[in-house]
């Protein structure tokens, strides 16, 4: 075993001195310590230098739109969008009364039949009775194919420990037959609502479960993303939390929200869209929906679901889900 | 076995599949710590790459917002230490949603107080993320320097007091730190503080700059070879959808900015083709998941 004397403080000293001043001139390349001048003039030879035509077509490339063969449905004058049932059925039977009276030509649902809520088959016979057209969302595929988790998207371990005890209740309440149907909803529609088309997905385009937040979903962002997916507007959900932006481009980018939980705002209501043909524009309402929240917390409780849940749908606040928020969205939250 | 068998295979090759998340290495590598164990060996006189000019990051945010840019993150070096960082900031918010890496010690209650005024003023999200590297003294300033630990919760606070809150990265350098007992050291020493909703983002060592002096440099067989790499896998890796700007060009990733090699271009259109993972650094990556962003 060798030996090594410990290192006196006037030699840390000095390895500190010089740890400090070990760039001067110098730069890092990979682990070495090389002369400044040497590490930039290999930098600047890297890389690509296109012409700046080529920058051009390489930027063309990119944003181009993208050939999608979904049908195109309608023409309508007046839908109603809505996402997220998260088992719900008392918030859906007022939605389907609710948009009926609007005077809603077709129903669309954006995906989650299922989570949060109690007993997931009684969603299903309101859907075929209020003829809703609906896609699937993460629930969907994942109850469908058998998948161990929902595939939320989730980071946090606490999210995801609730995120678990909802995904285990609503699998061992749906049927067979009800999780076999779920899998042969379309990934995603395009409705005509008068002139324009609408494509409607759960979480993106590009992702079933990516979140589109208002404030992490930019307007540059969207404009190359309705390009790309050569669409004159975007309804989404996923999030929970509903908005609209119109872009300068004069296209509209709609999160329809939920109609399974409240929106984090200490209100018991939750929220769905109506969209309209109007001359010069879309017309989008985002319209609060009161329902029967007690009831609803009442079966919870009695399907003992975590109370934790229960408290959202009182009190209007969040407690789960929560570290996925941008920091914009949790700034205002209770939790 | 002769050489010409044990040499391995070439390097899987990852595509940018979209642009989403743009990086500004806008500190440059100049920062007022000397961390142990950072990864681009920054320090007060580390100049191998310099501070970016709000009008250089206004030149690239132009063509970002072309190119549709989810979101951007801003480090160094020690992003504050960048005259025109509010500027920056302020610009950035215009065309998007923004976080700020930094190690806290610049945060004083003015700066805060004007960040968050920046914060309010914008449609898109301004998030923090703040280094720490133990949840005392003894286990911190070992790594970030002496007195770090009190000047970077002082920092917490103020930003705390300001109305935001920060997410505390932590490094496994900090030994236990990625267990449930070691994150609950942290979220308590920051309750302790006032912040009741505490935020934490656990990073894994990458064993290049200081820290490849600190507990060594990769293995030879720590390598991503193309074939050993499932299909998909590769869509997870930052580097599917993300650049890092630096002052002098376009690199692949915010970790390979001392690497000559992965820068890849002048402007963002030149970078949009694919990238050989070939650093060892990317084997961390793949291997433990890393993400950069917050």
């Amino acid at each position: 075993m060798s030996f090594r004397p410990p290192k006196d403080l006037d030699e840390q000293a000095r390895q500190a001195r010089a740890k400090l001043t070990a760039h001067r001139d110098m730069a890092t390349w990979g682990e070495k310590l090389v002369p400044l001048a040497a590490f930039r003039q290999a930098a600047a030879r890297k890389g690509l230098k296109l012409a700046q035509g080529d920058r051009e077509s390489a930027v063309l490339a990119y944003t181009a739109g993208l050939d999608d063969p979904t049908p195109v449905e309608g023409p309508y004058s007046r839908i109603a969008v809505f996402g997220g049932i998260y088992s719900n059925h008392l918030a859906l039977l007022e939605l389907l009364e609710d948009a009926a009276r609007r005077g809603a030509e077709a129903v669309y649902c954006l995906g989650d039949l299922g989570a949060f809520g109690p007993n997931p088959e009684k969603v299903r016979p309101l859907m075929a009775q209020g003829q809703v057209l609906s896609i699937q969302g993460n629930y969907e595929e994942s109850l469908a194919s058998g998948r161990e988790d929902c595939n939320c998207g989730y980071t946090d371990p606490r999210d995801n420990h609730f995120a678990e005890i909802s995904y285990r209740y609503t699998e061992r309440n749906c049927s067979p037959e009800f999780k076999a149907w779920m899998g042969t909803l379309p990934r995603r529609r395009r409705v005509r609502v008068g002139e324009r088309e609408l494509l409607l997905v759960h979480g993106s385009p590009r992702r079933i479960n990516e979140f589109l937040f208002h404030s992490t979903a930019p307007v540059p962002f969207l404009e190359v993303l309705l390009d790309q997916s050569r669409c004159d507007g975007l309804l989404a959900t996923h999030t929970g939390l509903h908005w609209h932006r119109r872009l300068p481009s004069g296209r509209d980018v709609v999160n329809v929200g939920v109609i399974g939980r409240p929106a984090n705002d200490g209100r018991t209501n939750v929220w769905y869209a109506m969209i309209e043909a109007r001359e010069e524009e879309l017309g989008v309402e985002l319209v609060p929906l009161a329902y029967d929240h007690l009831g609803l917390a009442a079966e919870m409780r009695s399907e003992k679901l975590p109370e934790e849940f229960v408290e959202t749908v009182l009190t209007g606040w969040w407690t789960t889900c929560l570290e996925i928020l941008p920091a914009r969205e949790r700034a205002v939250s209770r939790f | 076995m002769s050489l010409a068998e044990i040499t391995p295979l070439s390097a899987p090759r990852v595509e940018l599949k979209s642009l989403d998340t743009l990086w500004f290495q806008v500190g440059g590598t100049v920062c007022n710590l000397a961390c142990t164990h950072c990864f681009v060996s920054c320090s007060p006189t580390n100049h191998t790459h310099e501070m970016l000019s709000l009008a250089e990051v206004r030149r690239y945010l132009e063509e970002a917002a072309r190119l549709g840019v989810r979101e951007y993150y801003f480090t160094g070096g020690e992003p504050f230490l960048n005259p025109e960082m509010e500027a920056i900031l302020a610009a950035t918010l215009e065309v998007g949603p923004a976080t700020v890496l930094t190690n806290g010690l610049l945060l004083d209650p003015g700066r805060c107080a004007r960040l968050k005024a920046l914060a309010d003023a914008s449609d898109y999200s301004l998030d923090f993320r703040v280094s720490l590297d133990g949840w005392d003294e003894a286990s911190n300033d070992p790594i970030r320097g002496a007195g770090t630990f009190e000047k970077i919760l002082a920092g917490i606070r103020n930003l705390h007091a300001a109305g935001l809150n920060p997410v505390i990265t932590v490094t496994e350098v900090c030994e236990g730190a990625a267990g449930d007992e070691g994150k609950e050291r942290f979220f308590a020493l920051l309750r302790s503080l006032g912040i009741e909703r505490p935020r934490l983002k656990i990073l894994p060592v990458f064993r290049i700059g200081a820290e490849a002096g600190r507990s060594g440099a990769y293995e030879s067989w720590q390598r991503l070879r193309e074939g050993e790499v499932p299909d998909g896998a590769l869509d997870h890796l930052q580097c599917s959808s993300c650049r890092m700007v630096t002052d002098q060009g376009v690199w692949v990733c915010p970790i390979l900015v001392n690497e000559p090699e992965a820068k890849m271009g002048e402007t963002l259109a030149d970078t949009l083709g694919d990238f050989p993972l070939e650093h060892p650094a990317c084997w961390t990556c793949h291997v433990y998941g890393v993400s950069c962003r917050t």
